[in-house]
């Protein structure tokens, strides 16, 4: 498995968030996820404008093997959406934390306490390795 | 996230709500402190880097790395799938033709050539599929069955239960390890690792024959869709040959890859598409249902008999999805007018880079039907399958 990036949060469900200058954040699917979904064949996204609750349904990736969602790991508005992953989902699997992310959205506040840092992300990991 | 098999964090099933779960048959969970049978391939599956599942009790192979690739490879140059966990059972007795135009719904007494191979099901008194097989004919008193592997336990027990009254001898070849090699140029790469007094025989099989080779049977056979072998060793050769073929340029490929593939030819998965409840006749395989003469009887002739002429039987078909999205086992079909239908396999075609399937749906002349995915309706066509073969897309996209 390759290194996380430092400068992201994680989260159980392997969702990472990145924050950006401007209070919004960006956020994907971790390359664990990726590789555990196997090749993605279509992404689902939500509408740009569109509120959604901590925990909702935020969008679905579908890989070969199957569908699964993707639940917001923070409340907040739909401000941007990854549209090249409508033509190019694989964009996940080769590039999960770059060219692969998903929704950028606007929020209220971050409550860090329910994320994890790399350390504790990777540690997950490493559980479920054994 | 979760997704329907098993969530990523590895708790099944813990945000409940909808899940397009995969057959029975064809449900891989992931593997954990729990180890099932391991073909004599296994060791090599770890080494080439597979994503180790369990299928029906079996450590298999799900992929290597990329199932996209390894579908392209088996359509565009050569794959080979360890198949060992599949069920060789040979059948011998004076009896043994007789009992075979019994025990399945096609008729053995087609196979006049040694080594001629049949596709058909075995059904119970019903008319449902116990499970869909090979049969090889080897002489009047010689057959070898390759059925699958998930059912294995009951169609021995069924096969052996119905042999008795013959006097055929039922053997299962267990030790045997078997592989499929697929794909436009999978006999020109295997054709090295077979011994080489039976190389030329082996190139000359016409498809759908099969041949001894010393302690090897190789057969012009597969579920792709592609030419290739279906190849039966002993399992000490089983290392060998994988390792040869890979040095040639043949891709390790996965359940995955099978899955699609074989969706892709429109060839029927066991469990998926058709079960015991379901009759041939409604899983679109009346083709193999031998009717004349029409005093032979095998089980399950008169109900599917009675099945023939009612009206309302419902169709099998192969379904282009117009819409973005990807079908999935068990989603809804809406027809309106004619009533709803239900996906028996779906998924996303590489090939075609569309999403298609294979459903039951209502009986009635129409061509188009729409499909329930997370609450939406979405347009689909019924198109004629196979959908792939021989490389080529033979659909109208």
């Amino acid at each position: 498995m390759s290194e996380l990036p430092g400068d992201l949060l994680y989260t159980n469900d392997h969702e990472w968030l990145r924050r950006e200058d401007d209070g919004s954040v960006t956020i994907g699917i971790t390359g664990h996820a990726a590789t555990s979904l196997g090749d993605l064949v279509y992404v689902e996204l939500p509408e740009v404008g569109q509120d959604v609750e901590l925990g909702g349904e935020m969008a679905v990736v579908e890989s070969v093997k199957a569908a699964s969602d993707v639940y917001a790991p923070v409340a907040g508005s739909v401000a941007a959406v990854n549209e090249e992953l409508a033509d190019d989902p694989e964009k996940i699997n080769a590039d999960p934390y770059g060219d692969g992310w998903i929704v950028r959205m606007k929020i209220e506040g971050l409550d860090e306490s329910e994320l994890m840092s790399p350390d504790a992300y990777q540690q997950l990991l490493d559980e479920l390795d054994d | 996230m979760t997704d329907n098999v098993t969530d990523l964090s590895g708790n099944q099933g813990q945000r409940g709500g909808r899940r397009y779960s995969l057959s029975p048959f064809f449900c891989f969970s992931e593997r954990s402190n729990y180890m099932g049978s391991r073909t004599p391939h296994y060791d090599k599956h770890v080494e080439a880097g597979a994503r180790i599942v369990d299928f029906g009790g079996w450590d298999m192979p799900l992929h290597y790395g990329s199932q996209k690739e390894e579908h392209q490879a088996v359509r565009q140059n050569a794959g080979v799938f360890d198949v060992s966990h599949m069920t060789i059972v040979d059948l011998c007795g004076n009896r043994a033709r007789e009992f075979l135009r019994f025990l399945v719904a096609n008729d053995v007494a087609k196979l006049k050539e040694y080594g001629k191979a049949l596709y058909t099901c075995m059904l119970n008194e019903d008319g449902g599929v116990i499970d869909d097989l090979i049969v090889y004919y080897i002489s009047d008193t010689d057959y070898r069955m390759v059925v699958n592997a998930s059912t294995r336990e009951k169609d021995l027990a069924w096969i052996s239960k119905h042999a008795g009254a013959f006097d055929v001898d039922v053997v299962e070849r267990a030790e045997l390890a078997m592989i499929a090699v697929q794909g436009p140029r999978a006999r020109e790469l295997a054709a090295p690792c077979i011994a080489a007094e039976y190389r030329d025989a082996a190139m000359a099989l016409r498809p759908f024959f099969g041949m001894d080779a010393g302690d090897w049977f190789i057969a012009r056979t597969g579920y792709t869709g592609e030419d290739g072998w279906e190849i039966v060793m002993p399992a000490a050769a089983a290392h060998g040959v994988w390792d040869r073929l890979l040095a040639a340029g043949v891709e390790p490929c996965g359940l995955g890859a099978r899955d699609t593939l074989r969706l892709e030819a429109a060839m029927n998965l066991y469990g998926s598409d058709m079960d015991e409840t379901i009759s041939p006749l409604e899983a679109g395989l009346e083709w193999t249902v031998a009717w004349e003469p029409a005093d032979r009887d095998f089980i399950g002739r008169a109900a599917i008999e009675r099945q023939r002429e009612s009206a309302d039987r419902r169709r099998f078909v192969g379904l282009l999805l117009e819409d973005k999205g990807v079908l999935r086992n068990h989603q809804k079909i809406v027809v309106e007018g004619f009533g709803e239908g239900e996906i028996t396999s779906g998924g996303f075609s590489p090939t075609i880079g569309r999403s298609i399937a294979l459903a039951r749906v209502p009986a009635g002349d129409y061509d188009r039907a729409q499909v329930e995915v997370r609450g939406k309706l979405l347009n689909v066509r019924i198109v004629k399958t196979p959908f792939v073969r021989n490389g080529q897309v033979r659909i109208d996209v």
